[in-house]
């Protein structure tokens, strides 16, 4: 059972937590039949920023559980017309969903809107803060092939600085035992990166042949500007993935990406297509993790219930 | 067939290995093969012999900042002809900045660069890779790919880099890569339209002034740049006291920093432009005495680490003009050595620290492997007599321009002979 009525970050929750989710996560994928949590409600979609593949994760991970959904985007809403963060979550709580998804592209919005209302609130990705869904699915993804996180060597390669994925994947690897480092250009590392509690280099040999699992990270071109890369040309050059350097892997490891892949740049075709990519189980993965957060948030007794007993 | 060769008798000093005595340096195969005591080395027949009595051995000299114009710039100067006048002016490595046409800010140009020195030059040459595409200080160069091809040191030498934030992100994305950024320090918006120092005498001639201000701003700003990202930086040319009060606390402190002074700052002063010849009118401009005075103190200490020619050439129509209107430069190959010799000579630079200055230290800046005569290192050597005099003429430059104010001027000390990898590149006068 989930301590909090939320699910905003993985720095928040605890290792306990974390197992009731994936463990839910694990016998949803192995049930015959899905027992319908959210039977009759709704769940309101907020995104703030552009989303398609979280958004529809969400989407597909209610529908799976008999639920209805509300999309909300931020182009086609009052956000426009100068509404505030606070008055738009309160209209949508006013419409009485169950839990509201946010995504959006400032980092702590979700803690203002969940302190707001007084309904579950999950965080989708805020700015460069978290990303906790995404963490757990690749989690889940990660014990799905590896038999399980701890101690195992993960390397997390790229925009460190300006990644949610990269902050919730460190918490929550390093809470469940795990060595994280991390390899990016020196202008994509945060500030003093052993502070994280992870390794880091600039060189993506230095890691590349010790690593069980490599997460590569999209290089956000929307957020990245020319003054901390000087051409996507250059960043493929040292610290993609290309056929030669997939060489150095060690054998049995996987490469997992959040997606969407900028092909040829973190990933040569040949390895994002290739026998080591994950990265379509993770996608799939993600409607399991998701469905199992909404049902733990939604209907925390009735889901504790199936997932113990059921 | 192996070359040996023997320099015999000549003063060896060599501040790397901390060595400075009398003897004989055997280089074989295009490397030194030993340094001993005089009559130590047994003399073969056949053996030459290069007699360098009263002279000094040195290591040989690196410049680390040098405009050799090419590509785009060929009416000023060319590789080759750059090159003959440092083995000319005793260098056997220097640096060349990106302000060439195209900029040199990316793998292919830095490559152009090296192939056209291998064809044409006379010494080694190392790229300096630029900052910003275009040096237009918008976005970084490909910093990597052209360290890749050889550059050695990341700058965009002639302009200031003025947004702090691509500064920032150009000292840290350069510790992937180990090498330092090499900074023009000033403050272009507070230069203006100076065209020398702002004093006095900028006043008296009725010249715009460039205060000292626009350095110590860049200076300062880069210098707090360097505690954030902790990364490599070297000051180009510094030329104000208050710059270098924030030298040494930086130094001090342990920062990566490391600085170099042109000639020309060090025994020239803004006075000389009276007459506005335009051959005295450099960026950052010749500045008061006082100023010159504490440079010379700041290399004696070894807070300014290297002597650094800033060898600028300009054509007769760049710089026959309006003193505001003229291009800054001058052309310092040749001039370095005799100029800073005199500095030696007058008790205000120790030998060792002078020599260090333009071996050992620049070789460092780069991470190179060149600037001393140890044991199976390359057979770079630069042959000095410290007390012959002579008079620099247009008949002696090698440079392909004419910008030098020291035409006519009497020096005292010359470089003899340039030897780099073991091959006579320069002899008495004659460019090999």
């Amino acid at each position: 059972m989930l301590m909090k009525n939320n699910l905003l970050a993985i720095e928040d929750i605890n290792k306990e937590e974390v197992r009731y989710l994936l463990k839910g996560a694990k016998k949803l994928a192995q049930a015959k039949s899905v027992p319908l949590f959210l039977n009759g409600k709704t769940v309101a979609n907020l995104f703030f920023e552009n989303s398609t593949r979280t958004r529809s994760s969400f989407e597909i991970a209610t529908r799976k559980l008999g639920g209805s959904v509300l999309n909300f985007t931020a182009t086609t809403s009052s956000v426009q017309k100068g509404e505030s963060l606070i008055d738009t979550a309160r209209n949508i709580e006013a419409m009485q969903p169950s839990c509201i998804v946010v995504r959006h592209a400032s980092a702590g919005s979700p803690k203002v809107l969940a302190d707001a209302v007084n309904i579950p609130v999950v965080n989708a990705g805020d700015g460069f803060h978290e990303h906790p869904t995404q963490a757990l699915l690749d989690v889940f993804t990660i014990e799905e092939k590896l038999g399980s996180v701890l101690k195992k060597k993960i390397l997390i390669i790229g925009d460190i600085a300006h990644s949610r994925v990269a902050r919730s994947d460190i918490h929550l690897l390093k809470k469940l035992g795990a060595q994280v480092s991390v390899c990016g250009p020196p202008t994509l590392l945060p500030p003093e990166p052993e502070s994280l509690g992870v390794s880091y280099s600039y060189r993506l040999e230095d890691f590349l042949n010790m690593a069980d699992v490599i997460v590569a990270l999209r290089i956000q071109l929307e957020r990245q500007n020319k003054m901390q890369i000087p051409t996507l040309n250059e960043y493929a050059k040292f610290w993609g993935i290309n056929a030669e350097r997939a060489k150095l892997i060690k054998k049995g490891a996987i490469i997992l990406h959040p997606g969407p892949i900028n092909r040829g740049v973190e990933l040569q075709s040949e390895v994002a297509d290739g026998p080591l990519s994950v990265i379509l189980d993770q996608v799939a993965n993600g409607v399991l993790v998701r469905m199992s957060a909404l049902a733990a948030l939604c209907m925390p007794k009735e889901y504790e219930e199936w997932v113990k007993y059921g | 067939m192996i070359e040996r060769f023997i320099i015999r008798g000549g003063k060896i000093i060599d501040p790397a290995q901390d060595i400075d005595f009398t003897g004989d340096v055997l280089v074989e195969d295009g490397k030194i093969k030993a340094l001993e005591k005089p009559g130590k080395i047994p003399v073969s027949r056949g053996l030459k012999i290069i007699d360098a009595k009263k002279f000094w051995v040195l290591p040989g000299l690196i410049d680390v900042h040098v405009h050799l114009r090419e590509p785009g710039f060929e009416y000023k100067e060319t590789i080759e002809t750059g090159t003959k006048a440092a083995v000319a002016g005793g260098f056997t490595s220097i640096a060349c900045m990106a302000n060439t046409l195209p900029v040199n800010d990316s793998p292919s140009i830095t490559a152009y660069i090296r192939e056209k020195a291998r064809q044409s030059a006379s010494c080694r040459v190392f790229p300096v890779g630029a900052l910003s595409k275009g040096l237009k200080g918008e976005e970084l160069a490909e910093i990597g790919g052209m360290i890749g091809e050889g550059a050695k040191a990341i700058s965009d030498d002639g302009i200031p880099v003025m947004n702090s934030y691509l500064m920032r992100k150009g000292l840290d994305y350069a510790k992937a890569f180990g090498v330092a950024i090499i900074d023009h320090a000033e403050d272009s918006s507070l230069v203006g339209q100076g065209v020398m120092n702002e004093s006095i005498f900028s006043t008296e001639l009725g010249l715009r002034g460039n205060p000292q201000a626009s350095e110590e701003i860049m200076v300062a700003r880069d210098i707090a740049l360097c505690r954030l990202t902790k990364s490599r930086l070297h000051i180009a040319h510094i030329s104000t006291a208050v710059a270098l009060e924030h030298l040494k606390r930086a130094k001090d402190e342990g920062l990566l920093v490391t600085a170099e002074v042109s000639p020309h700052h060090l025994t020239l002063t803004e006075e000389e432009i009276r007459n506005y010849d335009t051959n005295f009118k450099v960026a950052p401009p010749l500045r008061s005495k006082k100023d010159v005075l504490t440079l010379r103190k700041a290399l004696a200490h070894g807070y300014i680490d290297i002597i650094a020619s800033d060898h600028a050439p300009h054509s007769v129509n760049e710089k026959a003009l309006e003193f505001d209107q003229a291009a800054n430069g001058i052309i310092g190959l040749q001039t370095t050595v005799p100029l800073t010799l005199g500095l030696v000579r007058e008790k205000i630079l120790p030998l060792k620290r002078w020599i260090e200055s333009l071996t050992i230290a620049p070789a460092k800046l780069l991470g190179i492997e060149y600037g001393t005569l140890k044991k199976g290192s390359q057979a770079d050597i630069t042959i000095i007599d410290p007390n012959e005099q002579w008079t620099f003429s247009e008949a002696l430059n090698r440079s392909k321009s004419k910008n030098s104010p020291f035409f006519g001027r009497t020096f005292r000390g010359k470089v003899k002979m340039t030897i780099m990898g073991g091959r006579i590149v320069f002899e008495d006068g004659i460019v090999n």
